[in-house]
C-alpha cells in the first residue's frame, strides 16, 4: 500500500477493506481530490464518501453530515445527528411543573424564550388558566420572544457570513445581537437558559430602566438592521453565493412539514401569531413577510424582514408597558393570581443573589405560620396538574415550535415531547442539496438555521 | 419504578384534596366518566355518581410517598378508581363535529365503518383526539390528508407515550396534523402493547414522520412497520434499551452539596 498524502494515520486493513480513509482538515481540497484521483483503486467516476462533522465549523453545532460524491457533485447527503442528546425530555418528568422551565429552555439555545413559552402555554391549557395569565405577563411574553426573535435571526444571519468568508457580516451581526442579549440580560439575568416564562404567567417584573432601555434599542436597533441589509442585501458575492441554492418548494415543504421562514420564502403566509394567535398577538400589528423563490437568499430576506416586524412589535410593547405604569405586583400582578398556582415569592436581588424578596421571608418566618406552610408546599412539592394532554404550538423563530405535554394529575409531568423545527428541517437537507456542489451544503445547511440543541433534546 | 405512578386516567380520579384548579370541563373525566342519560334524574345526583364510582375497579392504593420504607407520611387507604374507557359524547363542539363528520363521510366512501376505524373520540381542553385502531392508521391518516374537507396538510411529528400501567395498550404514538387550509389542528393517538410493539409507518402518508418515527423506536421501542429505515437517531447504534421508557431508570449520582448528600433526581422524595 503506497503512502497517501492524507491518509489518516492508523488506517488499518479493516477500514482498507471498505476503501481508502483520508483525513482531512484544513488541507487544500484540490490536493485531495488529486491524492483521491492519483490512487490505484481509483477509477474514473468513482464515487467518495466524505464524513463532514460532526466538529465542522460551518454545521451549527454537532452535525454530521455523510455526503457521497462524484468530484465536487453530492450524489448523497445523510444527515446524522443524535450528538447532543441530554435526555432533556426525560429529566423533565423527574422535577415539579415549575423545575420543567429549566431544563426546557436549555434544549434549542438560541430561542430559550420560545421553548419555556411553548411549554408554559402547554401546561396552561392542562391547567385550565389560559384565560386567567395577567395581561401585563402576557405583554412581558410577547416582548422577551420578539427580542429573542431578534437575537435568534442574527445568531443564523451573522455565522452565515462567516462561513461564506465574509468576516464584516459576523461582526456587525454580532454588535446588534449583544445589544439584544444586553437587554435579554438586564431584564432576566442571563443572555440565555432564562427560565423567565413560567407557567401562569413570568418568573418576575421588568427591572427598573428596562423600559428606557427597550426604547433606547428601539431606536438603535434599526439603522443597524438598515446598516447590515446595505452590506448583505446586494453583496454580489452573497447572491452569488445564495440565490437559487436549497431550493424547496412549496409541495416539497408540505411532505416534509417545513414551516417557518423556509415555508415562507415560498410564498405562503403561514405564520402561527397570525393564524393561530397566542399570547394575545392579535392585537399587534405586524406583517408577515413573505418571499416567493424558495432558496437560501430568500430565507435570509425573510428573516431580515421578520427582524423588522419584530422591532414593531417590541415598539407595540413598550408602549402597552408604559401605558400600565409600575402599579406593582398586587393591582398588576406579573403571574396568575392563584394562590395554588401562583409562586409565592416576589423575586428580589438581595446580597447572596436572587431570591424571594425580604418582605415575603419577613412574612412567612416571622408572621404568618400558614404563608410558611403554603411556601413550603407550593416550593417542595409543586402544584398538581389535572390529568390529560395537550399540544402548545407556536411560531418560533425556526418555524412551529410544539409542546406535547401528558399529566397524569400529579405534580411532575408525565410525559413532555418538545416538536423542535429544527429536528424535522433537517430532514430536506438531501432533497435540497442532493445533485448540488459540495460549497452549497454550507448555505442550505445555514438557511435551514438548525441548533442541534434543539434537534437533540 | 414505583413512581411512575397510576396512568394519567387513574390519576384524573384521585379524590384527595387537588392543588390545582380543576379544568372548566370536566376534562379527562368526561372521556371515561359513565354517562348517564337526563332522563334517569330521580335521585341525587352527586350520591348516584359516587356510587356509581365506588364500582369502578381500583387501580390503585395509597395517596403518596415512599412505598416501600416505614414512612408515615402518606395516607395509605385511600382507593384510586378508575372509570372504562369511552369517548366524550357528542357534539364536541368547536369544528370538532364537522371533521368527525367529513371522517366519517370520507370512511364510509372508502367502504369502512368509522367504528371499525376509530376506537373513540376524546374532546379534551379545545383539542380533538381520534384514538385509531392501529392497523387502520395509515388509511384514516390518508383520508386526513387528501379528503378536500379535511386536507390536514402537515403532520407535525409523533410523540411516544409509555403507560406501563395500562395493560394491552401500554405504548402509544401521537400525531399532531395540521390543516392551513381549514387552520385546525387534530390529534391521532395509536395504542400498541408492549408485547407485541408495532405501529404501521406514516411516513408513506406523511414523510415528514420519517426522523419522528424513528426518534420514537428510538427511545420507546415502538417497532413502525414499513419504514424505510429504522434505526436510531438519537442514542447510538449499539445502545441497550430504549431510554424514553417507565421502565428505563433516569440514572444518575448523588451530589454532595456544603456536607449533605442530594440524592439522584429519581431517588428524592416526590409527591406524585
Amino acid at each position: 500500500m503506497t503512502q497517501m498524502p492524507h491518509a489518516a494515520a492508523g488506517a488499518g486493513d479493516a477500514e482498507a477493506a471498505e476503501g481508502r480513509v483520508y483525513t482531512v482538515s484544513g488541507e487544500d481540497w484540490d490536493e485531495v481530490v488529486a491524492a483521491a484521483l492519483q490512487a490505484e483503486d481509483f477509477q474514473s467516476g468513482e464515487r467518495i464518501v466524505i464524513n463532514m462533522g460532526p466538529q465542522h465549523p460551518s454545521t451549527h453545532g454537532v452535525l454530521r453530515l455523510i455526503l457521497t460524491l462524484e468530484g465536487e457533485t453530492v450524489v448523497e447527503v445523510r444527515p446524522a445527528v443524535g450528538y447532543l442528546h441530554t435526555g432533556i425530555e426525560k429529566n423533565m418528568e423527574y422535577r415539579t411543573w415549575t423545575q420543567g422551565v429549566t431544563f426546557c429552555t436549555r434544549a434549542d439555545y438560541l430561542m430559550p424564550i420560545f421553548n419555556e413559552t411553548a411549554y408554559c402555554l402547554a401546561v396552561e391549557r392542562l391547567l385550565g388558566i389560559e384565560d386567567k395569565i395577567p395581561e401585563r405577563a402576557q405583554i412581558i411574553r410577547v416582548l422577551m420572544m420578539e427580542l429573542n426573535r431578534i437575537t435568534s435571526h442574527l445568531g443564523g444571519i451573522a455565522p452565515l457570513g462567516l462561513e461564506l468568508g465574509a468576516t464584516t457580516i459576523y461582526t456587525q451581526g454580532a454588535r446588534l445581537r449583544e445589544r439584544a442579549l444586553d437587554l435579554l440580560e438586564l431584564i432576566t439575568g442571563l443572555r440565555m437558559n432564562h427560565a423567565f416564562i413560567r407557567p401562569g404567567g413570568v418568573a418576575q417584573d421588568l427591572p427598573p430602566g428596562a423600559l428606557e432601555a427597550i426604547r433606547a434599542f428601539g431606536e438603535t436597533a434599526p439603522p443597524l438592521v438598515h446598516e447590515l441589509r446595505t452590506l448583505i442585501d446586494a453583496n454580489p458575492i452573497f447572491i452569488g453565493r445564495n440565490k437559487g441554492i436549497a431550493y424547496l418548494d412549496l409541495a416539497a415543504c408540505m411532505a416534509l412539514g417545513v414551516t417557518g421562514p423556509m415555508l415562507r420564502c415560498t410564498g405562503l403566509p403561514w405564520d402561527l401569531r397570525k393564524s393561530q394567535p397566542y399570547c394575545g398577538y392579535e392585537t399587534y400589528e405586524f406583517d408577515v413577510p413573505v418571499v416567493d423563490t424558495c432558496d437560501a437568499y430568500g430565507r435570509y430576506l425573510v428573516r431580515m424582514a421578520e427582524m423588522e416586524q419584530s422591532l414593531r412589535i417590541l415598539g407595540q410593547c413598550v408602549d402597552r408597558l408604559a401605558a400600565r405604569g409600575s402599579a406593582g405586583p398586587d393591582k398588576d400582578p406579573v403571574i396568575i393570581r392563584d394562590a395554588k398556582i401562583g409562586w409565592p415569592a416576589q423575586l428580589s436581588l438581595g446580597p447572596d443573589g436572587l431570591g424571594p424578596s425580604p418582605e415575603h421571608i419577613k412574612h412567612i418566618m416571622g408572621q404568618s405560620m400558614e404563608a410558611l406552610i403554603h411556601h413550603f408546599k407550593l416550593i417542595t412539592e409543586g402544584f398538581r396538574v389535572p390529568a390529560g394532554q395537550a399540544y402548545a404550538a407556536i411560531e418560533s423563530p425556526r418555524g412551529e415550535l410544539g409542546a406535547h405535554v401528558v399529566s397524569d394529575g400529579g405534580t411532575r409531568p408525565y410525559r413532555v415531547h418538545l416538536r423542535d423545527p429544527s429536528f424535522n428541517h433537517l430532514q430536506s437537507v438531501a432533497a435540497m442539496c442532493e445533485g448540488g456542489q459540495v460549497a452549497d451544503l454550507i448555505p442550505a445547511i445555514a438557511s435551514i438555521d438548525p441548533v442541534m440543541g434543539g434537534v437533540d433534546r | 419504578m414505583s413512581e411512575s405512578g397510576g396512568t394519567p386516567k387513574a390519576g384524573a380520579e384521585e379524590t384527595h384534596g387537588a392543588q390545582a384548579p380543576q379544568a372548566p370541563v370536566p376534562s379527562q373525566a368526561s372521556s371515561r366518566a359513565p354517562v348517564t342519560p337526563a332522563a334517569e334524574d330521580d335521585g341525587n345526583l352527586p350520591a348516584r355518581l359516587g356510587e356509581e364510582r365506588l364500582n369502578e375497579p381500583v387501580v390503585r392504593r395509597g395517596m403518596f410517598g415512599i412505598q416501600d420504607t416505614p414512612d408515615t407520611s402518606g395516607y395509605g387507604l385511600l382507593r384510586v378508581r378508575r372509570a372504562p374507557l369511552i369517548g366524550s359524547p357528542r357534539p364536541y363542539g368547536s369544528y370538532f363535529d364537522e371533521v368527525a363528520d367529513a371522517l366519517g363521510a370520507a370512511l364510509e366512501a372508502a367502504g369502512v365503518g368509522f367504528s371499525d376505524a376509530i376506537e373513540h373520540v376524546v374532546a379534551d381542553r379545545g383539542e380533538l383526539t381520534f384514538h385509531v385502531r392501529r392497523e387502520r392508521l395509515p388509511e384514516v391518516a390518508a383520508k386526513f390528508r387528501d379528503d378536500p374537507a379535511l386536507r390536514f396538510e402537515l403532520c407535525t411529528g409523533v410523540s411516544g407515550v409509555h403507560y406501563p400501567d395500562d395493560t394491552g395498550r401500554e405504548l402509544h404514538a401521537v400525531y399532531h396534523l395540521l390543516s392551513i387550509t381549514h387552520n385546525r389542528r387534530v390529534r391521532l393517538e395509536v395504542t400498541a402493547p408492549d408485547a407485541d410493539p408495532h405501529i404501521p409507518s406514516l411516513v408513506g402518508v406523511y414523510p415528514a414522520d420519517n426522523w419522528h418515527e424513528r426518534e420514537t423506536w428510538d427511545l420507546f421501542g415502538i417497532i413502525f412497520d414499513g419504514h424505510p429505515g429504522l434505526t436510531r437517531i438519537e442514542m447510538p447504534d449499539d445502545w441497550k434499551g430504549h431510554p424514553q421508557r417507565k421502565d428505563y431508570p433516569l440514572g444518575g449520582i448523588p451530589v454532595e452539596y456544603r456536607g449533605a448528600k442530594i440524592p439522584a433526581p429519581d431517588e428524592r422524595r416526590h409527591y406524585s
